[in-house]
């Protein structure tokens, strides 16, 4: 099993038709991504990579029975996007578009959870269910059907453990990025639920960093309800105070939010904490012994 | 995005929050004009000079060369402030936030000065865990709220705000009264919470702290310092941003990649890095640390950059003096390594390279990404991993 999404997944893509639109669009095809799908204001009636593209989410979802969306809309208009998916019917939007405002987000969430609509991002990779389905921008070549998932706050940085699962012989049920912004549609307790419940899951690798509790939240929740092995690397631990990281949510203020506050709070759940990103497959496996 | 005081006062003023009356100045001269005008309009001899820099702690900094001058200083007459003002401006303020080399202060606000009964504090911020705006507040003004909610934190009271509908008028009532206040006290106070309220959202603001936030002796309630960053996020639907900036407070390299949509922070190191991606960058810098060595910056190239901007950051890196490495760590995903590949190539030719240059490169396109850099015939130290790529430029950085 995987969460979320899996080969009967129905994608479609809104803002098909831009540059990161068209290419991912192409890339998800090969890796297999059931796109029936694009969106793209006043472009309706036109192909892109074969896919059929509707001025609104309601048309593609009506005309094509798509199920879930994958937003690469730019940030003025993404929650607005966010919305439109929802409240046409798909049931898991994916919001790839870094930059939205947090307060859009955050009026946007509730409509969202509203109307039972599982959000991922913004400012994410995405998400995959290896050999299933991909909706998102990472790699699928490094990945691999396997039983461990990944949980991330960065995009690359989840690239990074993933190569280094599979390069391991450890494959993944489903590999998400949460998104680097101080508010997200999912949470790591979120995605550790969906894990908890999924019997393919055997274990989990969780990606943190520098900002926010969702760590210290996530250690708690793992400590009391969580049965699976896990396995973690906090990014940040040479980041300065009070400067923000690249992501929106990557700052320590008020001396909170430290990567060291991180990783104590991991470690006294029981999670096996990498030193070195370089370290965080061979943390997996320990934690899997 | 931080802005000074004296704008936040005035971004809050526009929008219904009291505040005293200033002026910001830039000159010993003008200051002294400005206090003269203050003092004349208030019929009370006394000022205060506060220093402007995006920094806390002023009061209790100390400025360079100055032993007993601090960053806001009480004045009682016009030659005072001409006095203070001389001293002040153009010299090295050192707070604790500052970091030992301190800022150099440029501005002035010039304000007039109030007789306090009370401090208190307020604030708003997002809270990650509820996803939601909360204003804070407490009777303990003056205090850090961190220090507050660490010792005492029960004097906090807090009300959340609705992403969707703002702050509505009772949230604001409600910590007036939990703070004790009443009668003309609670109503000006609580008109002073919502217009904070207010304008956290119509600012696109990510922080607004009001602290303290005091009730004269003759019964006004006024926002004696005030702290607003912005939501960087927001900037494009807010052109009057720009005008803010101060690009004295900014670290030119920072400027220069904010410029190219690049995510670029100065640290201390000798190894230069340029990375796609927030958390591969702080990865990045993690592990240059732990192979014994210590990163010149942070450098997030973004997921979509073009060629163009990966040549720009190529510069950055390499106008830093410090940098006696570069590793440019990249793993594709939106970002293509081909694109990477050609930006630094270009970068290259048209500035040189006079360090030694570490390239590691995994992910979308890394075959093209790695014939480009192979056709190049540039000497360029490949890495197959991550971990390879940190140990090679720590051992080139000497």
């Amino acid at each position: 099993m995987s969460i979320w999404c899996d080969e009967d997944t129905r994608v479609v893509v809104q803002n098909i038709t831009g540059r990161n639109g068209r290419f991912h669009t192409a890339a998800m095809l090969k890796d297999g991504t059931k796109i029936v799908a694009g969106s793209a204001p006043g472009k309706g009636g036109q192909e892109v990579e074969g896919v059929p593209v509707f001025d609104t989410v309601a048309e593609a979802v009506e005309r094509k029975g798509a199920n879930a969306s994958v937003i690469f809309v730019p940030a003025p208009f993404a929650a607005d996007a966010m919305i439109e998916a929802a409240e046409a019917g798909c049931k898991l939007v994916v919001v790839i578009t870094e930059g939205i405002p947090t307060m859009d987000v955050a009026a946007a969430l509730p409509k969202m959870k509203e109307l039972g609509v599982q959000t991922v991002g913004p400012n994410c990779p995405g998400i995959i269910s290896p050999g299933k389905t991909k909706l998102g921008i990472m790699p699928a070549y490094i990945h691999t059907p396997g039983p461990i998932g990944v949980i991330s706050r960065s995009g690359t940085l989840t690239y990074e453990v993933v190569h280094q699962l599979t390069g391991l012989g450890m494959g993944q049920t489903t590999g998400l990025g949460i998104g680097g912004d101080p508010i997200v549609g999912s949470t790591f307790l979120d995605v550790l639920e969906a894990f908890n419940a999924d019997p393919d899951t055997k274990g989990v690798f969780m990606i943190g960093e520098i900002g926010g509790s969702a760590e210290e939240a996530a250690a708690d929740y793992i400590k009391k309800e969580f049965h699976k092995p896990v396995a973690s690397f906090i990014a940040g631990r040479t980041a300065p105070p009070g400067k923000r990281m690249g992501h929106a949510g990557a700052i320590i203020a008020g001396g909170k939010g430290t990567a060291a506050d991180k990783i104590d709070a991991l470690r006294s759940a029981g999670v096996v904490v990498a030193d070195s990103p370089a370290g965080m497959g061979e943390a997996m496996k320990e934690a899997m012994q | 995005m931080k802005i000074h005081e004296y704008q936040a006062k005035r971004l809050l003023a526009d929008l219904g929050v009291t505040v005293p009356r200033g002026v910001m100045v830039t000159t010993p001269q003008q200051a002294a004009d400005e206090a003269a005008r203050l003092m004349k309009e208030t019929g009370k001899d006394l000022v205060v000079l506060k220093a402007q820099i995006h920094a806390g702690g002023r009061g209790k900094g100390r400025f360079v060369g100055h032993d007993d001058l601090g960053g806001v200083k009480l004045a009682h007459s016009v030659d005072e402030v001409r006095e203070l003002a001389g001293a002040m401006l153009g010299s090295v303020l050192v707070t604790k936030q500052t970091g030992p080399d301190g800022k150099t202060v440029r501005r002035l606000l010039v304000e007039e000065g109030l007789d306090i009964e009370r401090e208190l504090y307020a604030g708003l911020v997002v809270d990650r865990v509820s996803e939601r705006p909360v204003l804070m507040a407490s009777t303990e003004g003056g205090m850090e709220i961190e220090e507050v909610a660490a010792h005492h934190p029960d004097k906090i009271v807090a009300e959340p705000g609705d992403p969707v509908r703002g702050f509505l008028p009772f949230r604001a009532r409600n910590i007036a009264s939990r703070l004790g206040l009443e009668g003309s006290v609670f109503r000006t106070a609580s008109a002073l919470l919502q217009a904070c309220g207010k304008a956290f959202f119509e600012l696109d603001a990510s922080l607004v702290e009001i602290n303290p936030l005091v009730v004269t002796t003759d019964g006004r309630v006024v926002a004696l310092d005030a702290k607003v960053n912005l939501d960087d996020n927001a900037a494009f639907r807010h052109p009057d941003w720009a005008e803010l900036r101060d690009p004295d407070e900014e670290d030119p390299s920072e400027q220069e990649g904010r410029k190219w949509g690049l995510s670029y922070i100065s640290m201390d190191g000798n190894i230069g890095c340029m990375v796609n991606g927030a958390g591969l960058a702080m990865a990045t810098m993690d592990i240059i640390k732990l192979e014994g060595g210590n990163p010149a910056n942070f450098l997030d190239v973004g997921g979509g950059a073009k060629a163009d901007q990966v040549t720009a950051a190529f510069k950055i890196i390499t106008a830093d003096p410090k940098v006696r490495a570069i590793f440019i760590n990249i793993f594709g995903g939106i970002m293509r390594c081909d694109v990477i590949a050609t930006g630094v190539v270009q970068a290259v030719r048209e500035v040189g390279l006079k360090v030694p240059l570490v390239v590691r490169l995994e992910g979308t396109k890394v075959d093209e990404g790695k014939e480009i850099l192979a056709a190049s015939g540039l000497d360029i130290v490949t890495a197959a991993n991550m971990a390879d790529g940190a140990r090679k430029a720590v051992e080139l950085a000497g």
